[in-house]
């Protein structure tokens, strides 16, 4: 394996002053132009970028039963998704959904490495965008560099100007988008026609646009290098069998250029022509031939760019190639690495993402049609009513979590001969949520049997649906605890 | 900085954050340079034999959003109390903030509220969101002793019947929720007799209304009853005007049967609904009273 940084001599401290130099500590930042590639994984980032980019900006326009299907909406607090409708109650579903997602992070990262970084997170697929307007426009790497070190002439100004012009567009449609999550779309588009958003409106596309403009356009790989808190904790997840985008020094050292014709034993050279395309075309603007390196993100740029060189060459593929630390030092073929998959860290991810998906999936599937929550009335506990019976007096509120009006029946158990004082028909719309106020009460004996104090009871709301004959078919029950005081 | 009896707490908590400012400037211009090793990028430090430290500077436009907070930072106090007592050019307080929005509240409102106003209670009675309004209202701030379904509670009276102690009607309402009302039973027992007087007089009570009573003794309390009369009348059916409750009907408001009776008689009793004028506005004790006054019709109208 390559050591992580070239091996310099070690420096006294006590060393002499000539070898000390003063640098700032504020560092200006080498401008990255990296150099457009095709190949195996290229194609994959653009499928990913399509495909994550087509669900992003095409989802807020689906329709789903006369509503958007994919909707959350703050201000009356309902989320819909498809055929779900959540409250903010559901929010464990939420904290399922993130828990699903770092663990699966983990699982891609201890196999795989970066993968995400490399191919879907939305800083590398926007900067694949912006970078790609600036190819269309700029050109080329080498023109860019032009374009840049030239003065301000017409051409510059005006394919600087149209580069900026297309960059705000894609931001300020993505921060339009991304509103449209929140707003119905549609309604959205209206107010976007006459400039008629609401405050927040304004704040979170204006927000979103420029975060997109800036990450994208401008900041680029600073955000994986200096911002990013997974690219900072992901060595945890990283071991010596993890896949991640090596060069194979043994076969390409040592380095050097040579004619297509020569025979790379002869002189004495390895594999590696030291063109320098690899550098060219990283993102983050690193040598992967100095080994594992913590700015590099796994876009597998260099693979691509490298096996062409190779291809032309007429030498084997893979000279920087997906491999792992191990791969690389022990020689390990292909199916030695794949049975290193399979090792305690990977099994142990694997089983608690497959039990969290599964526990997820069964909650989702047998989620209630409606919630209920009881709320005793707490200023008077308890009343005496009609010679000896006692009364407890509830409140609940009852949550249709179904886009159906529903009707519902509600009984008590718990203590011998307890009744509701009156039996509500209770009736609540598609989505509506309804406090619903509840006498219970005991009779004389019971009163007197039972000691004084809270006693546990609960309720029974029963879901009613009617069939097309009229008769009555019960539904979804759910049991609902609370307590029944005594008095003394 | 009314928790501080001495100025000096001001100056002190304001230098400190104006020291705090300067200081971070200073430590930024102080740590712009450092000496590194020439030939290999390592700070020249060595720990356990070969672990180095590489120089990694912090990008430059990281730097900026330091100095971006410390702008921030001078900006807000100019603007925002946050130094000392200086309250700041905007004049902000979060008495001023919380005014500012129940005036916008109240704006927002006073057209309905204007419009409710003019309506009586039965036709409120007939207004969905005014019934809205009242059972929120309600909720909030009668439940807690009558109950959320309004049905009341020992010592607080039920709101959905028809009997009411000092007065009936939507206007009787509303004035008992704006200026409040004390209801007072004397001590009785002096002017009753003894012991077993009161306990005949209760069973006598307790026969008005057919509760379980013993007959003998209710035959005996009876002529004790005229020291209730005064008030109650002579037929036990109360008297508004004063404030005395029917004895004829099945209403407890303070507990029911022989002993509640005779511990009435003995000790009496002040029972007091607070005012809620002052907490609540006019108009919104008018809309509060017709929805009470509606609960104790016969058919209340659907909340909703």
């Amino acid at each position: 394996m390559a050591p992580l940084l070239p091996s310099p001599p070690i420096v006294a401290i006590e060393g002499d002053d000539a070898k000390v130099a003063v640098v700032s500590l504020y560092q200006k930042q080498q401008r990255i132009y990296p150099r457009a590639v095709s190949g195996l994984f290229a194609t994959w980032r653009w499928s990913l970028v399509w495909l994550t980019q087509l669900l992003f900006y095409g989802l807020p326009w689906l329709q789903w039963n006369q509503r958007q299907a994919v909707l959350f909406d703050l201000g009356s607090r309902r989320f819909y998704i498809g055929p779900l409708l959540l409250y903010p109650q559901d929010l464990i579903y939420l904290t399922g959904i993130l828990v699903i997602s770092a663990y699966a992070l983990f699982l891609f990262t201890a196999v795989a490495g970066r993968l995400w970084c490399g191919f879907a997170c939305p800083q590398t697929v926007y900067t694949e965008i912006f970078m790609w307007v600036e190819k269309k426009i700029e050109g080329e790497r080498i023109a860019r560099m032009r374009l840049d070190a030239s003065g301000w002439s017409l051409d510059k100004l005006w394919r600087k100007s149209a580069k900026q012009l297309v960059w705000i567009v894609l931001g300020l449609w993505t921060g339009f988008t991304f509103v449209g999550y929140f707003t119905p779309i549609h309604t959205l588009a209206a107010e976007a026609m006459s400039l008629e958003f609401g405050p927040w409106e304004w704040f979170w596309v204006l927000f979103y646009s420029l975060a997109t403009y800036g990450n994208a356009g401008f900041m680029r790989e600073q955000v994986c290098k200096y911002m990013c808190p997974y690219a900072r904790f992901q060595s945890a997840m990283f071991d010596r069998d993890t896949l991640i985008i090596g060069y194979d020094s043994e076969r390409g050292e040592p380095r050097g250029s040579r004619s297509r014709k020569a025979e790379p034993k002869t002189l004495g050279l390895g594999s590696c022509i030291d063109c320098n395309l690899c550098v060219q075309v990283c993102p983050t603007g690193i040598d992967i031939r100095q080994g594992l390196q913590y700015e590099c993100i796994g876009c597998a740029a260099c693979i691509d760019v490298c096996d062409s060189v190779m291809d032309k060459m007429n030498y084997p593929r893979g000279l920087v190639r997906y491999d792992t630390q191990n791969g690389l030092a022990q020689r390990l073929s292909p199916r030695q690495r794949l049975a290193r998959i399979f090792r305690p860290r990977v099994l142990v991810y694997t089983a608690i993402l497959g039990l969290i998906v599964l526990g997820f999936s069964i909650s989702l599937a047998l989620r209630h049609p409606f919630k209920v929550d009881v709320v005793r009335d707490r200023g008077a506990l308890a009343r005496q009513v009609d010679e000896g019976q006692v009364e407890n007096v509830y409140r609940l509120q009852i949550m249709n979590a179904t886009e159906q009006s529903q009707r519902y029946q509600i009984a008590v158990k718990g203590l011998a001969g307890i009744s509701l004082a009156a039996s509500p028909a209770i009736h609540l719309e598609p989505a509506q949520a309804r406090w619903v106020t509840l006498a219970v009460r005991i009779p004389p004996e019971t009163a007197q049997a039972t000691a004084a104090g809270a006693h546990p009871i609960h309720f029974d709301i029963g879901l009613v649906s009617v069939d097309v004959s009229g008769k009555i078919i019960s539904g979804a029950t759910l049991s609902e605890k609370s307590t029944f005081v005594v008095p003394r | 900085m009314s928790d501080f009896v001495n100025i000096a707490w001001a100056w002190y908590a304001g230098g400190i954050t104006a020291a705090g400012l300067l200081f971070c400037v200073f430590i930024l211009l102080v740590a712009s340079k450092r000496k590194v090793m020439a030939n290999d990028n390592t700070t020249g430090h060595v720990w356990d034999e070969d672990l180095r430290e590489l120089n990694n500077p912090l990008p430059r436009w990281w730097m900026w959003l330091f100095v971006i907070t410390v702008v921030f930072a001078a900006v807000y106090l100019a603007l925002y109390p946050g130094l000392g007592t200086l309250p700041g050019s905007f004049k902000w307080s979060s008495t001023g903030q919380w005014q500012a929005e129940q005036d916008k509240a109240h704006a927002a409102m006073a057209p309905v509220y204007a419009k409710f106003s003019a309506m009586p209670a039965v036709d409120l009675a007939k207004d969905a969101q005014a019934m809205g309004i009242g059972e929120r209202l309600f909720i909030n701030n009668c439940a807690q002793c009558h109950g959320s379904d309004a049905h009341g509670s020992k010592g607080f009276p039920n709101l959905t019947d028809s009997d009411w102690l000092g007065g009936s009607g939507a206007d009787y309402i509303e004035k008992t929720v704006t200026v409040g009302r004390i209801g007072m039973m004397p001590p009785m027992a002096a002017a009753v007799g003894s012991a077993d007087d009161v306990k005949n007089l209760a069973n006598y009570v307790l026969s008005l209304s057919g509760s379980a009573h013993n007959n003998l003794a209710a035959q005996l309390g009876k002529p004790k009853f005229a020291v209730c009369a005064a008030c109650h009348g002579a037929d036990g059916r109360g008297n508004q005007a004063l404030g005395a409750p029917n004895l004829t009907d099945k209403v407890w408001l303070h507990g029911w049967g022989e002993a509640a009776v005779t511990a009435m008689v003995n000790q009496g009793k002040t029972n007091v609904m607070p005012k809620f004028e002052g907490r609540l506005s006019a108009e919104q004790i008018h809309v509060l009273a017709a929805y009470v006054w509606n609960l104790s019709q016969a058919t209340a109208v659907a909340v909703r």
